[in-house]
Order: structure tokens, then sequence, then C-alpha cells
């Protein structure tokens, strides 16, 4: 019987464990990279409740149809814009992206760009103003 | 007045509210239509039942081999094609049709019919798939899971999954793999008041105006005064959904 | 008929552990496919914007409905009192198990967003039947693993019947969950009818059935236990009966649809249309899954062991073409979005007689894996618990053993 606990655990071991990623610490942050002078809230309120609030305002947006930018996604997004070395916005896949930057440092991981734009892009229409 | 010059007039409303809209204000409205015409709500209000966005499309308007209206979708979307049309999203296609009794040819744009009761809202095990107050049926991507059990439920084929990792997203309208989508109504435009759904644009545009966009609870919206002069169809009317599409012409 | 002593699998030979290696290995490949099919998305897939559920979806529900129907032995034996079955509730307990957890399995592996499974279980529209599903499934592990310890643990033995009421009624509401999920769909013509949850009903007793006398028979054939004659012929005597129970359903819902004009179009391609749907229809479904086993069983060749593994076999190749043709052969018919106008072109397949669907490899991989992992729960239950009755012969099991009647 133990043995074949042995083989089980390690089974499982192998399943979750491939996930784990080795390498050199992130740097930290960049995170003066703002257009304007201050965030729409200080810096120790922001770092902690930036999701709820981006979260709130997901669910008012697409729900309710309200679509203030202070708690926005598409807000912080057209902010926070750090440029390569190109003179562009760079996106997430961009170790300097401000969202990324932090993220990857805190090894917090996030889906948002797999669906929204993660640069400031101007559209055909200047929705959502 | 022939329905060509009523168009041209709304267009010209229509250019002229896109400007008063920023305002805000009803007062400078000159006449009733114009207030029924009037989109923009303010951006911290939410959308309420007081109006049903929808469509009305005329068929014997529309060119057969035009496909304007598809690719203005594409373009304001971001839809690109990729891997081909089995598995590329289609918010909005052409399709020609031919009368079994008569012959006659016609053709026209389907697209999501926003339904008041909508089977893909039913069947939706996580509420992604959900009717705004306006009318306008949405998927909350943030919710899908991609079971596509709407696609399943859905009558007219209006949905699609995307079958592949995205990069180019338009900024306004998120979307990515895994998820399901179909036509929003242009709903960022709807929003913001800037106008008609990118298709119907497009249509006026080719000068066949063959969609119109509006306000079906606005009794003095253009929509809503067809609709009372002329005798529409709802596709699949048998299941009594009570689309927000409506058909002239077939 | 005497006390029924229970054991567990030997867990120590070479061809145990060959086994769990061999499923492991099956199972680690699916998991390599689901990787595949997920990091790329579905275009890798044979499934489109027209056959959106695909093989992954035949082999999901196929697992699900055996899982309900494999505790009917368990239901006979607690709720109708037979006695010849009641040693073999533990194990068809933990058939309904394993069977339900390989199903959900791929089901949830198939999703487009499969890392969202919190979602589906935070988010509820209980307006959907697949909401409902979730708390039937979720309810169904719960009912039958307290059923399972009622039934193993002395103390609690004096309740065990009513965990197998319990159980009993939790799985017939469960199919016919799993039967509305088609049921309910209003829009098209293979679906929209309340028959799809009785049909499956009786194909979860049918298909439960037959799955339950293949792991009876492998497990008391690898184990070197005595499974005598009585019983198994009680068991093929019962999935005979519950194969032309769901022959019933069939023939009744196809009579409906022939009689009324708006489902004919789908009629004639089922029936005789120019997909591969029609043989899997009459050769899968009605040959080899109906007419064959049901001859095999009431005639002379029922008497005959092999027999009777061959039929539940057919039995159950005949329940994955039926669930073929119910899945994909139900999206592959167009739907009748215009029905006074001939659909003459569309970009998006509206004027097609069909649609085909060519299931990919990692789609027919990730099904067996959840096959692999049902059988693996099996394997893995028996041998960590006494599930299995030491013996079977018919002297054991059977009540109506007489010793001078056994030729």
């Amino acid at each position: 019987m133990n043995k074949l606990l042995v083989i089980l655990a390690s089974m499982a071991v192998l399943l979750i464990g491939s996930t784990a990623s080795a390498g050199s610490p992130k740097p930290l942050p960049n995170l003066d990279n703002v257009q304007g002078d201050k965030c729409v809230a200080p810096k120790e309120v922001i770092r902690v409740e930036h999701m709820e609030y981006i979260m709130h305002q997901r669910d008012e947006t697409m729900h309710r149809g309200i679509r203030t930018s202070k708690h926005s996604l598409k807000g912080c997004i057209n902010c926070h814009i750090v440029k390569g070395d190109d003179g562009k916005p760079v996106n997430f896949m961009d170790d300097r992206h401000f969202c990324n930057s932090c993220h990857e440092y805190a090894a917090v991981q996030m889906d948002c760009f797999q669906c929204h734009a993660s640069t400031p892009t101007p559209g055909p229409v200047a929705a959502g103003k | 007045m022939s329905s060509k010059e009523s168009n041209e007039t709304n267009k010209s409303r229509r250019q002229f509210l896109g400007a008063a809209a920023a305002t805000a204000t009803m007062t400078v409205a000159p006449g009733v239509t114009v207030i029924g015409l009037a989109q923009a709500k303010p951006v911290d209000q939410a959308v309420s039942s007081k109006n049903r966005w929808g469509l009305l499309i005329d068929s014997n308007k529309c060119a057969s081999g035009c496909d304007a209206c598809v690719t203005a979708c594409n373009t304001e979307n971001g839809i690109e094609e990729i891997h081909g049309p089995e598995t590329d999203p289609q918010w909005i296609r052409k399709v020609t049709l031919k009368h079994k009794a008569s012959g006659r040819e016609t053709s026209l744009p389907l697209m999501c019919q926003h339904c008041e009761h909508p089977p893909c809202v039913d069947v939706c095990p996580t509420g992604a798939s959900f009717r705004r107050e306006d009318g306008i049926v949405l998927v909350d991507r943030h919710t899908c899971i991609g079971c596509r059990y709407c696609m399943m439920a859905c009558p007219y084929k209006a949905r699609s999954f995307v079958h592949e990792t995205l990069t180019q997203q338009v900024e306004y309208m998120p979307r990515g793999k895994g998820c399901v989508e179909s036509c929003t109504l242009c709903v960022h435009r709807v929003d913001a008041g800037s106008g008609d759904p990118a298709c119907v644009e497009a249509c006026n545009k080719e000068n066949h105006n063959a969609m119109m966009f509006g306000d079906l609870n606005d009794k003095y919206s253009d929509i809503n005064q067809e609709l009372r002069a002329y005798k529409t169809r709802e596709l699949r009317a048998d299941l009594n959904l009570n689309t927000g599409v409506r058909y002239r012409g077939i | 008929m005497s006390k029924v002593n229970y054991t567990s699998l030997e867990a120590n030979s070479k061809g145990f552990y060959g086994l769990m290696g061999v499923l492991a290995a099956v199972i680690l490949v699916a998991l390599g496919a689901v990787y595949y099919m997920e990091h790329n998305g579905h275009w890798v897939t044979g499934m489109n914007n027209q056959i959106v559920w695909g093989l992954p979806h035949v082999f999901a529900i196929f697992l699900i409905v055996a899982a309900s129907g494999a505790l009917n032995v368990a239901s006979i034996g607690t709720v109708f009192g037979k006695a010849i079955y009641k040693p073999l509730g533990r194990l068809s307990s933990l058939l309904a198990l394993a069977l339900l957890t390989g199903g959900l399995l791929v089901l949830v592996l198939d999703l487009g967003r499969p890392d969202r499974l919190i979602v589906a279980m935070t988010y509820y529209n209980f307006k959907s039947i697949f909401a409902w599903n979730i708390f039937l499934y979720t309810g169904f592990f719960g009912i039958v693993a307290v059923y399972i310890w009622f039934m193993m643990e002395r103390k609690m033995n004096k309740y065990y019947k009513v965990a197998g009421y319990a159980a009993f009624v939790w799985r017939l509401i469960l199919t016919t969950g799993t039967g509305s999920i088609f049921g309910f769909l209003v829009a098209r013509s293979a679906y929209d009818a309340a028959i799809m949850a009785p049909l499956f009903i009786a194909l979860s007793f049918s298909l439960g059935m037959a799955c339950f006398i293949l792991f009876l028979m492998a497990t008391y054939k690898w184990s070197e236990k005595e499974l005598g004659d009585a019983i198994l012929r009680r068991l093929k005597n019962v999935l005979g009966i519950f194969v032309a129970a769901a022959f019933y359903f069939v023939l009744a819902y196809h009579l409906t649809n022939l009689y009324a004009t708006e489902h004919h179009g789908f009629e004639a391609f089922l029936l005789t249309g120019p997909s591969g749907h029609t043989p899997l229809f009459w050769v899968g479904q009605i040959l080899i899954g109906t007419v064959a086993p049901l001859l095999i069983f009431y005639t002379k060749m029922g008497e005959s062991r092999s027999a009777i593994a061959v039929g539940s076999a057919l039995v159950i190749i005949g329940g994955f073409a039926q669930f073929t043709t119910i899945i994909i052969g139900g999206q592959a018919y167009p739907m009748p979005i215009f029905p006074d106008y001939e659909v003459i072109s569309s970009s998006f397949g509206d004027a097609a007689k069909y649609y085909a669907y060519t299931p990919s490899l990692p789609e027919i991989v990730l099904g067996i894996g959840g096959v692999a992992i049902a059988i693996l729960i099996f394997v893995f239950g028996c041998a960590v618990l006494r599930f299995l009755p030491d013996s079977l012969a018919d002297k054991v099991a059977d009540p109506h053993y007489k010793a001078e009647s056994s030729a």
C-alpha cells in the first residue's frame, strides 16, 4: 500500500509541479510612469484597492452601460503610458509595461490583456470619452 | 416624403446631433422628432428600459453582392480573418435567399436579433449572456467560461466562438480566446451617443439605406414610425422571442 | 445465501501496477492534448462555429449518463429489495462516481476557459439547466459518497436504505437534467423535445448496466475471484429490458418527428441522408446497439459468459453511436431560420445541406483520457477500500441457490 501511495504522490507532483518557474529576481517596478500629476487615489490606496475599483467598474460598464473613466481599466491604460525605444507605448508583452512591471514583480497573474488592449489605441470612433 | 429624402434628412440631423449630444441638452432641439433621435446619455448614468435599441432591415434595398456592412463591422470591432470562415467569428453575415413559392431572390444581413426573451441568456450557466436594460444582448467575457451552450441555443446562429489567441483588439471592444461573442449593436457607440452602428453607417454610405437603427420604444423615432407604417417580420416568429431586429421585404 | 465478505483488490501484483501505469500514461497524454487545444485555441480541433460541441461532449455525456445508470444495481438492491443485487451495491456506487468524474473532467477540460471553473461555481443563472446540472453533479458525488459510507460502516448501516433512496431519486433528476440540456433547446429540429429526458434516463439504465457488467467481469477475472452465472444472467436479462426501453423512446421520438412536417427535413437527413450519421444510426445505434444485444441476450447465446460480455460491449458501442447522432447529428442539420426561403449563399454556411465534422486527434485523446480516469478511479477505489464481495459464486450470491440444481 505504501508503494502505491508513493507512486500516486509522485504522479501528483508531476502534474502540478510544472508551473513553478526559476530565474533571476525581477527588477523593482517603476511606478512613476504617469501622465498628469496624480492617480485617482493615493498611492498606498490604489496599490491595495485597484483590483476592487477596476472590478466594480467592469460590472458597472458591462451591465449598466456606465462609462466613467475614473476607475476604468481604459483610464489606467490611457494614463500610465510607458514609451518604448521607438517612442510608441509598449504593450503588456513588454516587461516595462506599467501593469506588467508590477505584476511580474509581485508574481500576480492577470488575464485582463488577453482581451483588453494594453496600449491606448485611438479607435474609428471616439467612444466613451 | 420619399424614403431617400427621409434618410438624407436623418443623416444631417444626426450629424447635427453628434455635436449637440456633447452638450447633453434637449433645449437645442428644434422639434419633437429631433428629441426622438437624441441618443446621448451622460456617461455616469445607467442604461434603462425606457429605450429599446433595434434595427429595421429592408431586404428590398439590400444590394446583393454588397457586403459593406460586414466589412464595416469587422473593421469597427477588430475582427480579422485568421483560420478561415469555419472558425473565424462573424458577427454579421450576408445571406442570399430564394423564395420557395415564387423563386424571387433577395439578400439581407443577419446578426444577433437582440431578442426580448433571448434563448442564449436562458441557457447560459453563469449569466455571462445577458440582456441589458435597453435591450442589447451581450456576452460578459469576464464570466463566460466558453461552454458554447448559447451557440447551441441561438435560433439565428448569431454567435461565434473565438477559436484562437487574439492580439489586435481595439480598445473599446475587448475580445479574446475561449469566449463566445456576437453583435453588440456597436454598444460603445450607443453609449457614447455617437451615431449608428458601423453596419448601418456603412450601408448608408453606400447609399443603399437598407438598415435603420433606433429606439423602438420611442414613438417619435424613425424606426418606430416605420414599424407603425409598414408590416415587418421577425425571424423565427414562431418562437415568440420579440426580436429587436425586424425585417421588411421577406 | 451466506453472509458476504468484502475485500479490496490485491494491489501488490505487477499486473495492478502495470494497469495503473498504463492508465496514468493515457491520462498524461490526454492532459497534453488538453494543453495543446487550450494553448492554441479550438481551431486546432474539428469543432467550429457550426459544430460547437464535438467528440469530447460525446464522451463526456456518455460517461455522465452511464454514471447515473451504473448506480442501477445498487438501487435495485436497496430500493427494490432484490437480495441478489445487494452485495454489488458498493461496487455499483463506486463505478458511478468513477464514470461521473471522468465525464465531468472531459466536459470541463473542453471549455473555452477551463481556468474559469471557479466562475462556474460562483456565478449562477438559475434559469439555465446547465447551472442546475452543476448542483446535480456535485450533489450526486455527495449523496453517493454517503451511500457508500453507510453501506460500509457497520454503525451507519441502518441508515443505508435512506441514502439509497436519496441516491435513486437524485440520479433520476440528474439524468432528467442531462437530457434536458437538449430537450430545452427550442431552436433546433433535433432537440426541443420533452422526450429527451426519459430517453436519457432509459439510456442511462442500459449504458450504465452494460458498463457495470463489463467492469464486474473484468474485475473478477483479473482478481481471480469467483463470479457465478446466476448473477450475470440476471444482469444481462435486466440489461436487455433497458436496451428495449431505450429503443422504445427512440421509436417514439422518431415517429413523432416523422408525423410533423416541420421535422421531416431533419428526419430525412438522419435516416436517409448523405452524412455519416445515417450509418451511425442504422448500423451503430439500431443494429449493433439494439438488435444484436437483444438477440444475444434472449437466445441461447445469452448463456455464454463471453457472449454476455460481447453483448454489453455492443450496447456501449451503440450508445456511443447514439450520442454521436444526438449531439453532433443534431447540430449538423441546419436550423430553419427562413422557413419560406431556400438559402442560396451565405458566408456562415447557412446554405449548407449539413455541416461536416471530423474529430481531431487531441479530441479523441481527451475523450479516451476521460475513460482512463474513470477506470483508474474504479481500480484505485477497489484497491484501497473493501468494495468487492470476496466471492460471487452462485452458492454465495444466489438467494435461490440449490446445491442439486447446479449441473
